[in-house]
């Protein structure tokens, strides 16, 4: 049988990672989709530091991911609150309309 | 546990809470006194820094230092002038809402937990604080478009800068076993060459802490933000958090990852060249003033770069130098932006200037030294700032560093003196409206500062010593 080392988990949090900026870059539909990529990209985060804190038989990564979870939190109700306001200015939240300043 | 260490973020986060409490008590709308406060706050905070010890607290994850406090100052500083400047011009633009003053306090204490950080926990807590009210300050003219777009842009990209400088953190977790800046340094130190891992993890820490700084290649955000946030917000955005950010990667850099210079000092010596450029020859075709001072202010990081990229005593000595000058020049050149207003309308084109230099010799004088100071024109301060990194790359051999920077210098002061001209020599319409007169003590004292800076350097340069000092230590 397969066992599952740490190098399954750095792979799955590297796939997330490179998903999450993908996401953000290549997505030309919606910022709420933009959201979304960022919090896959902290998913992956937390993916990494807990395969590398059960490996090292260390808590602190496990503290640190808990800290990521309470900031991201913060984060996504930050941009969600920015996303309303942008969305009464314009009426819309398509990415292709973010596009006023420029130069 | 030596807590008592940190004295001074716990009274400003202390601060932070009795203003949020003190601001929705009154029916009244309570700007004003709020920001007064918070003001004194600042100024407490600088008095307490002054008197700190040295050491470590919570378990290592927070340092005091020469460093440090240096740092610390000139945040303060910065952000008190930012706070001033704002003062007028939020109730002129409708945003005077004491939000605002608590939000620039919470940023500030951000930033000093970030110069304090000794663990990559607490940086990212203190990066993050600030960055979170540097979101929301970013849109604060919620009204208007263009503030609003303004926020989403920097919240879009500032959380995909926290994003890859956390999967740095992980990765330099995971390969050197601890998140300590001291043990890292220990885990570095050995015969063993570094793993590819960790030089990873590394390069995903500085490209993190790039975007922060707005170093080329992460420098997109910078003209958009700087254009559609409010005038006063995009001062405080220039000023204070450059310094804390260069301040966070001098600590990084020269801290646990000294043992890996040459791998990090490359990615450096890039951004440093790139940030010089792209400052010197995108800001020439620009008519929106705020966006000229963000082209501006990427070069003025690309030059502080170059003495973190030179790594010597002398080098990081320069930077220290080159951002203290830097961010007392900027706030003037700020307050006079913040200043120009006609019939009661925000302008922010660089013919708005034209003619100032009849109709308020005073303001046209006080730009013209802020200009010719960001252009390096001895003997003004910004000239003093140049001349320490551009020496310290001489010394240490980086010519093409320095031949870059004298370069692009060249080029800067184009659109520097366009400025100058603009003023003395375009005929004006009407005189700018009187101007309030905390906007006059701000760009006098800065003023003065840039002007007279070449008869006291010594104190400075002194201050500057003992922090690098401390920080190679």
């Amino acid at each position: 049988m397969l066992a599952i080392g740490l190098a399954h988990y750095l792979t799955v949090g590297a796939v997330l990672f490179v998903l999450g900026i993908l996401g953000i870059f290549l997505n030309r539909k919606n910022i709420i989709v933009i959201l979304m990529s960022v919090e896959l990209i902290l998913l992956s985060v937390n993916l990494n530091l807990v395969a590398f804190s059960a490996r090292l038989n260390d808590l602190t990564g496990q503290i640190f991911a808990m800290l990521i979870l309470t900031v991201a939190a913060a984060e996504a109700a930050i941009g969600l609150a920015i996303v309303v306001i942008h969305y009464r200015n314009r009426g819309t939240i398509e990415v292709d309309d973010v596009s006023t300043l420029k130069g | 546990m030596n807590w008592t260490l940190a004295t001074p973020e716990i009274l400003l986060a202390l601060a932070g809470l009795l203003a949020l409490a003190g601001g929705v008590m009154p029916k009244k709308e309570t700007f004003f006194p709020v920001s007064m406060a918070v003001i004194g706050a600042f100024v407490l905070t600088a008095v307490l820094v002054l008197g700190q010890g040295e050491g470590t607290a919570f378990a290592g994850q927070y340092v005091s230092d020469a460093f440090s406090r240096f740092a610390k100052v000139l945040i303060l500083l910065g952000a008190a002038l930012g706070l001033v400047l704002a003062l007028d011009f939020n109730e002129k633009a409708g945003i005077g809402r004491f939000e605002y003053a608590v939000l620039m306090l919470f940023a500030t204490l951000g930033m000093m937990v970030m110069v304090s950080a000794n663990d990559l926990m607490s940086l990212y807590i203190g990066l993050e604080l600030l960055s979170l009210s540097l979101y929301v300050i970013a849109a604060f003219d919620r009204d208007n478009p263009r503030s609003a777009e303004a926020g989403l842009k920097y919240f879009v990209l500032g959380a995909l800068a926290s994003g890859l400088l956390l999967y740095g953190a992980s990765l330099v977790y995971g390969f050197a076993g601890t998140t300590n800046f001291d043990r890292i340094a220990d885990a570095l130190s050995g015969d063993v060459p570094a793993g590819v891992g960790l030089i990873v993890g590394l390069v995903f820490v500085l490209a993190g802490l790039c975007f922060k700084i707005s170093a080329v290649p992460f420098h997109m955000w910078t003209p958009d933000v700087y254009e559609g946030a409010p005038t006063p917000v995009t001062a405080f955005f220039a000023t204070a958090p450059k310094v804390a950010a260069i301040a966070l990667l001098m600590r990084v850099l020269a801290g646990p990852f000294a043992d890996v210079a040459a791998q990090w000092q490359q990615v450096i010596w890039v951004a440093s060249v790139g940030s010089m450029l792209l400052g010197a020859f995108a800001a020439i075709g620009q008519r929106n003033i705020k966006r000229l001072m963000a082209y501006s202010s990427i070069g003025h990081v690309g030059y502080a770069l170059m003495g973190l990229a030179v790594a010597s005593d002398s080098g990081l000595r320069g930077v220290l130098v080159y951002m203290a000058i830097y961010m007392v020049t900027s706030v003037g050149t700020f307050a006079v932006l913040v200043a120009m207003r006609r019939n009661g309308r925000a302008l922010e084109q660089v013919d708005d200037l034209a003619g100032i230099g009849r109709t308020d010799p005073a303001m046209a004088m006080w730009m013209a030294v802020f200009m010719f100071s960001m252009a390096g024109i001895p003997p003004l301060a910004g000239f003093f700032g140049k001349l320490y990194v551009f020496l310290a790359a001489v010394q240490g051999g980086y010519w093409v560093l320095a031949a870059v920077g004298i370069g692009t210098s060249v080029v800067a002061t184009y659109y520097y003196l366009r400025i100058i001209k603009v003023m003395y020599f375009d005929a004006g319409t009407a005189p700018l409206d009187a101007r309030p007169a905390g906007l006059t003590v701000v760009m006098s004292a800065t003023g003065l500062l840039t002007v007279l800076f070449f008869l006291f350097p010594a104190p400075i340069i002194a201050a500057a010593q003992a922090a690098v000092a401390a920080l190679l230590g």
